[in-house]
């Protein structure tokens, strides 16, 4: 009796959720192509998201600024309208010009979208050989305020102060999205990275946020741990850590650090969580050196995408480009120069194309 | 003027008048064996050093500190001064500061501090404020016996120590809204890069990267960058260049070797010099020097307590024994400074001699047990000679 009331329930979620992706259809989300090797990369995706049969269409729009009628440049409305509409988004890598009064474009997207956590995911990959094997580690980083606040002043001549920037709210809000998240990830521990210490104040405000998501979710291992200590073993045993949660600041140096670990910022994704919406996107520059010579790596926009097809509740497309995109890196036949081989961008598009349609 | 009242009016410790002898020669040190303007407590040939051993592991390090430095005879008496973490007097500590401004020089543990009230300054950070050492640096250079990823790596770190992130100036305005102040100033980061490019230039080093945020945290890393840039010009035959923190820790995990002498702001320097230290092969091996313009701190590179291995005997003394030939270099003390860290060496590199934490299975104990057998063999020949009268 009561196995029969389980598997109900079990095909009712299932179907459900089948269901629910039928009603639905397709999707339509945002994509932002960047500057640079921007445009080829996102091509790329495109093509493989086409032939895996994703559910998904694309809106292609252009961020470049433009002058507003204050005078000052920001992101054209259309763009905002889109990603307000569809509430998905993925982006590939902009050039913000240095100086000349321009925002950080990056910044400005992620304050209009309220994108409160950035989820990095660092895991070794198979086929790309780096001096760490084990490493699988995602780190959750607070992204709206902490030391980013952009909030500095000139005290006297010769004498600056920044102020770093701990709300309770915010904390709170991203602590609660990495419990959530490693629940939704079959993770098992989360570590607060901070300061402490030093910064008795705000980390610990910080920290107390944490201490408050873990007691809600007992099912989850936490523990804390300083910045340096993590540092430290991250370094010499990566194998430690599962998933970090941390202010700005912290968050931005240890992700780059765990995108290191495995191979760079060409091979890492990187997702920026909001509390409408979510944007993905690849952390990478726009290499303008080897833009329009079918050079570049589509790599770290792809696994983005596939980060977003997770997000969207489509795991076994997630899955199958993604097992595509790792077995064509583990047979190293067609390799960006980047990852050490002499292939061109569209033949590797062309071989995870094949796998994907191959299953 | 009576002889005695002249030594007790330039002397060190007034409890050394005891050990006075007539006839000895005694020297006021404020030229010789010294590297730094500071002024060194020397008498009778024996230096004075304040020695705080901290709450953790330190305790036990400074006790094998002791019996190194006997074995090697090393003409240094330690003033020891420890302190309850749990009072709530301040005496103690400002003893120990006015021991250090008496002395010159001090070696020392991590001291915890327990947070008794809000706004309370941990007591290593009010120390290096106080005695206004403005510079931490570090020498990582790799052991070539122990098993690491990275090989080969020889960075000098320089990081501000007294003010950025660590001028622990925060308040609450508002319930739920915490601000932290970091601050940067000019003279001291003009005083950091000059010391940087000194150094550079004496060690003889080619390269000064500093490392900032200059493009997010746009005035005060500004700044930052700016004067060592202003610095950097100064020095023509030094190539200087800079890099973003976040892509200086993946080089630094990628390619190590390609960074000489790098100068940052407190926190950076603190992810940086762990980094290190854990590419190098944890954080038992390095140790950190404390400068300022009249004294000089060392201790261990990555200022740990150690709270959950004090007590057990497998502490890695290494950090410490080379906070202590840090020490002898300082005064001077070149002879002892080789023997000492030439055991060192000899202990981690080819007699492997390792505790835990290097995956070896030896105890400190044994550890500083080979040093000593090692500083034993070197001595074996030498010819103490008498003490140092005119005769």
């Amino acid at each position: 009796m009561a196995a029969s009331r389980r598997t109900t329930a079990l095909l009712k979620s299932v179907v459900g959720s089948q269901l629910r992706s039928y009603s639905k259809g397709v999707r339509t989300v945002t994509l932002i192509p960047g500057d640079g090797i921007g445009p080829e990369i996102s091509a790329a995706v495109q093509k493989i998201f086409a032939v895996a049969k994703v559910p998904i269409e694309w809106e292609v729009v252009d961020v470049t600024p433009v002058r507003g009628p204050d005078g000052k440049f920001g992101i054209p409305q259309a763009a905002i309208d889109s990603v307000n509409k569809n509430t998905i988004g993925l982006k590939g890598p902009l050039m913000t010009p240095v100086g000349k009064g321009h925002r950080s474009l990056n910044l400005a997207l992620r304050k209009e979208f309220n994108l409160y956590a950035n989820v990095r995911p660092c895991k070794s990959i198979e086929g790309y050989k780096t001096l760490y094997d084990d490493v699988d580690v995602v780190t959750i980083r607070e992204n709206t305020e902490g030391e980013y606040s952009g909030i500095e002043h000139e005290i006297v001549d010769g004498v600056v102060q920044s102020i770093k920037l701990i709300t309770e709210g915010a904390s709170r809000r991203v602590a609660e999205f990495a419990f959530n998240y490693a629940r939704s990830n079959g993770r098992q521990k989360v570590t607060a990275v901070h300061k402490a210490n030093i910064m008795r104040m705000s980390d610990g405000l910080f920290l107390r946020c944490c201490r408050e998501a873990a007691e809600k979710n007992p099912d989850i291992r936490f523990e804390e741990r300083y910045l340096d200590t993590v540092c430290l073993n991250m370094v010499q045993d990566p194998g430690m850590y599962d998933v970090l949660v941390m202010p700005n600041l912290y968050g931005d140096i240890l992700s780059d650090l765990c995108a290191g670990l495995v191979g760079g910022l060409g091979l890492t994704p990187s997702g920026n969580i909001g509390t409408q919406g979510a944007i993905f996107e690849s952390v990478h520059g726009t290499a303008p050196d080897i833009a329009g010579q079918d050079k570049a790596n589509p790599t770290a926009l792809l696994l983005s995408a596939v980060m977003m097809l997770r997000y969207m509740n489509l795991p076994d497309h997630a899955a199958k480009i993604e097992r595509a995109c790792y077995s064509t890196i583990k047979e190293g036949k067609y390799l960006t120069a980047d990852l050490g081989g002499n292939g061109k961008c569209s033949e590797y598009t062309d071989e995870i194309c094949q796998k994907i349609a191959a299953e | 003027m009576s002889t005695s009242l002249l030594l007790r009016t330039v002397s060190g410790p007034l409890r050394n008048l005891g050990h006075f002898k007539a006839g000895s020669v005694w020297t006021i040190t404020r030229e010789a064996h010294n590297k730094s303007k500071s002024l060194l407590a020397q008498y009778g040939g024996r230096f004075t050093v304040t020695m705080l051993p901290g709450d953790g592991i330190g305790p036990e390090m400074m006790t094998f500190v002791k019996e190194v430095y006997r074995y090697a005879g090393v003409p240094v008496d330690f003033e020891e001064i420890s302190f309850d973490p749990n009072s709530e007097s301040e005496t103690d500590f400002f003893d120990a500061i006015t021991s250090i401004k008496r002395n010159g020089v001090a070696i020392k543990g991590n001291i915890e501090t327990r947070e008794n009230r809000p706004g309370q300054i941990s007591r290593n950070v009010e120390l290096r404020n106080e005695l206004d050492l403005f510079t931490y640096v570090m020498n990582c250079e790799s052991f070539p016996g122990v098993q690491t990823r990275h090989k080969d790596i020889d960075i000098v770190l320089i990081r501000q120590n007294t003010e950025g992130e660590y001028a622990m100036l925060e308040h609450e305005n508002v319930p739920g809204v915490v601000e932290s102040l970091k601050i940067v100033t000019r003279a001291n980061s003009e005083r950091l890069a000059r010391y940087a490019f000194d150094l550079a230039q004496k060690q003889g080093r080619k390269k000064v990267t500093t490392v900032h945020k200059a493009n997010i945290m746009k005035v005060s890393d500004g700044l930052f960058l700016e004067t060592c840039t202003a610095v950097a010009k100064e020095y023509p035959n030094i190539e200087h260049n800079n890099m973003i923190i976040d892509n200086c820790c993946m080089q630094m995990v990628a390619k190590p070797q390609q960074f000489d002498v790098m100068i940052m702001t407190n926190l950076y320097g603190n992810i940086v010099s762990n980094l290190a230290c854990g590419l190098i092969g944890g954080p038992g091996l390095l140790s950190g020097r404390n400068m300022g313009p009249q004294y000089a701190v060392f201790e261990p590179g990555t200022r740990n307590t150690g709270q959950s291995i004090a007590g057990k005997n497998i502490a890695n003394p290494i950090a410490m024994l080379n906070a202590s030939v840090d020490l002898l270099d300082h005064l001077g003390l070149d002879y002892h400074a080789q023997l000492v860290g030439s055991a060192i060496n000899k202990t981690v590199n080819e007699d492997r001699i390792w505790t835990p934490d290097l995956h070896g299975q030896a105890t400190s104990i044994d550890v500083v047990q080979n040093v000593i057998r090692n500083i034993q063999e070197q001595t074996k020949t030498k010819n103490w000679g008498g003490p140092r009268m005119g005769r």
